[in-house]
């Protein structure tokens, strides 16, 4: 089974958020409203962190999409008390069992990335959103927690692209399998430029980022 | 034959006031109350309390670590002192150990409290993953519950068959309660020899679970590479800060039956200067425990961990921090110190004071680490909500209400074990202390 990976290249990246865009409508991540996002509840499965330094005009911007990383070493994992979270064995995707996750949160708090999001509500869904549901992904109920997949659904299918990748207008974004030493992305994970978040933390992410201005 | 000589510990159960169903039917009302705003936040999730990411917990688990530290002390100042052959503990454990038995309920119904999914409780059981940390909590604090609640009621077995026999004439059900957990006990020398057998082993079993549990309990943190939480130091701390409130809630509860019940003769002043002692003592243990904390991470002042030291000491999370300290330490470490202000009152409120320091305690230790996550984004501020206030209001009533109510169906102080030893008992206890102190 192929070891999929995802590289950013952080110098095509427009900060547009067609991927988070994307992301929502083929997953049927709820919205929860300004207000709730206000207080910390709004869910992104794939989120464009935006981290602005100093004062107008004289900043320093960066800015990173963020989804899973499917770590190779996911600290969430190892804190799941009834396996909800889990790596799956033939590719190492992490995945969750919506079905049996209790709700406890130790997922959200483990994963150094906050890559995951709890559903404090049920979903809401405006007017007429509803028939534009993507049928080959479940509705969470509330009280769980879930996270980006990879689009787990489209890889069994046999569709190796996140809709995020396909969304993204500037190309930024690769995916592949990091054990064919001939992809893309495996070329592009080899390059000077890539590194991933925190790496330190031994948390070994499978998504790399390649520098800006390199 | 005791029988006689302690009237005053019957007297709680032959004779209910007015004010009795008054403040039960307060207690109830809290309760009510609480029960009311938990099905509020089934229905809608818990979007209702405070809560958001990335501050995923909140005052749940703070309730959580806090009942279960203060059921640290009853089991374990019973149990110690049962090893240690301290013969003034007679008339104090059974109140120690009911602390331990009605307040572990609420620690490990707190965890429940904060589930998203309750509804999905039998997964534990059904896909339990040991690697968990929260696996090793449903062990130990449910082992704990069960053998505190086993140790606590086999010392009560004689005292219910004394119940028994001098309530013939009770109301059914009340007889028929102390028909079935009087266990046919007939108070036989071999019965007696038995029982003490028993309670010296559960003593020692007992003793070293009241290690594991806490340290277990702050492992779910500590296990984490969360900043702040990711410390060797952490079980140790929370162990500590346990046995200090756990300690002062016994102090704070002995002083209210004392006066409520007219034990007077029973709980003595001297049971309060040891108590006092012992908490002086704790006090200081629990700032060493922080003073290295705080200053190990000070000096390494690595960006992740000290953006959590200042939300605590500078930002949002400061009037946290320092009425934890204030609470914890700088209040009741010289009213427990000097001789003078170490009387009954005096540990009443230093109890009072270092229990609230120590939730605080919990609280800072869990919120400002959540707050502070080691990428710069996601930034979050929580401010608990009606719901969550009056479900930690209603943890706190139903502790009172379940020791309240036992105070009513069963003597507070473990009679059989007094034998003749009480009006000498302070004599007794002076001589013991004397003679373990001449060469």
């Amino acid at each position: 089974m192929p070891r999929w990976a995802m590289v950013i290249d952080l110098d095509k990246c427009i900060g547009c958020q067609s991927c988070t865009a994307a992301c929502r409508a083929e997953n049927n991540v709820p919205f929860v409203g300004p207000e709730q996002a206000e207080l910390g509840r709004a869910i992104f499965w794939n989120e464009v962190l935006f981290h602005i330094e100093g004062e107008f005009p004289h900043v320093k911007a960066s800015i990173i999409p963020r989804p899973c990383f499917h770590c190779e070493n996911p600290p969430c994992v190892k804190v799941c008390p009834v396996g909800a979270t889990y790596r799956r064995e033939e590719d190492g995707l992490v995945l969750q069992r919506y079905e049996r996750c209790i709700g406890c949160r130790y997922c959200t708090v483990a994963c150094p990335y906050g890559a995951r999001y709890f559903r404090w509500y049920d979903g809401e869904w405006p007017d007429g959103v509803d028939r534009y549901q993507n049928p080959d992904v479940p509705l969470r109920p509330k009280g769980i927690v879930e996270k980006c997949t990879f689009c787990v659904h489209r890889l069994d299918e046999g569709l190796p692209i996140p809709a995020c990748n396909q969304a993204c207008p500037t190309g930024a974004r690769f995916f592949g399998d990091l054990d064919d030493p001939a992809s893309e992305v495996s070329q592009l994970a080899r390059s000077p430029r890539a590194s991933r978040l925190l790496e330190d933390l031994g948390t070994e992410p499978r998504v790399f980022y390649l520098k800006e201005g390199a | 034959m005791e029988e006689k000589e302690h009237e005053a510990l019957f007297r709680p159960l032959e004779e209910t006031g007015r004010r009795f169903y008054l403040f039960i039917a307060f207690l109830l009302v809290v309760i009510g109350w609480g029960v009311f705003a938990y099905f509020r936040q089934l229905r809608l999730g818990l979007g209702i309390t405070g809560l958001n990411r990335p501050i995923f917990w909140g005052v749940y688990i703070t309730n959580f670590v806090f009942f279960i530290g203060l059921s640290h002390a009853g089991t374990l100042i019973s149990a110690i002192l049962r090893i240690l052959g301290a013969e003034w503990r007679r008339p104090f454990t059974r109140l120690a150990e009911a602390v331990t038995v009605f307040s572990l309920p609420f620690g490990a119904g707190s965890i429940l409290i904060d589930l998203g999914r309750i509804d999905r409780l039998l997964e534990v059981a059904l896909h339990p993953r040991f690697q968990s940390p929260i696996l090793w909590d449903v062990a130990a604090v449910s082992t704990y519950l069960i053998s505190s609640v086993v140790f606590f009621y086999i010392a009560l077995i004689p005292d219910v068959a004394m119940l028994r026999d001098r309530y013939p004439r009770a109301s059914a059900w009340r007889r028929r309660l102390y028909q079935v957990l009087a266990l046919g006990w007939k108070g036989t020398e071999a019965q007696y020899r038995r029982l003490e057998s028993v309670m010296g082993w559960f003593a020692i079993f007992l003793s070293l679970l009241v290690v594991t549990v806490h340290t277990v309990v702050s492992w779910i943190f500590g296990m984490t590479i969360v900043p702040g939480w990711h410390t060797a130091i952490i079980g140790p701390y929370f162990l500590v800060g346990a046995i200090f409130s756990g300690v002062a809630a016994v102090g704070v509860v002995a002083a209210v039956l004392r006066g409520v019940l007219g034990l007077q003769r029973y709980i003595t002043p001297r049971h309060f200067n040891y108590l006092g002692q012992f908490l002086a003592a704790l006090a200081i243990a629990w700032f060493y425990f922080t003073f290295a904390e705080v200053l190990t991470t000070i000096y390494g002042s690595e960006p992740a961990h000290m953006a959590v030291f200042f939300a605590k000491f500078r930002e949002e999370f400061s009037w946290a921090f320092f009425s934890m300290f204030f609470f914890c330490f700088l209040l009741p470490l010289p009213i427990l110190a000097w001789r003078r202000t170490r009387t009954i009152f005096g540990v009443v409120v230093a109890g009072l004071s270092i229990n609230l320091g120590m939730w605080l305690e919990r609280y800072t230790v869990i919120v400002p680490s959540l707050s502070r996550p080691r990428l710069p984004y996601e930034w979050g501020l929580y401010t608990p909500t009606w719901i969550e206030w009056s479900i930690t209001a209603a943890c706190v009533a139903g502790f009172i209400l379940l020791y309240t109510l036992f105070a009513k169906l069963f003597p507070v102080v473990a009679i059989w074990e007094l034998k003749e030893e009480v009006p000498e008992l302070s004599d007794a206890l002076e001589r013991k202390t004397t003679e373990a102190l001449s060469p």
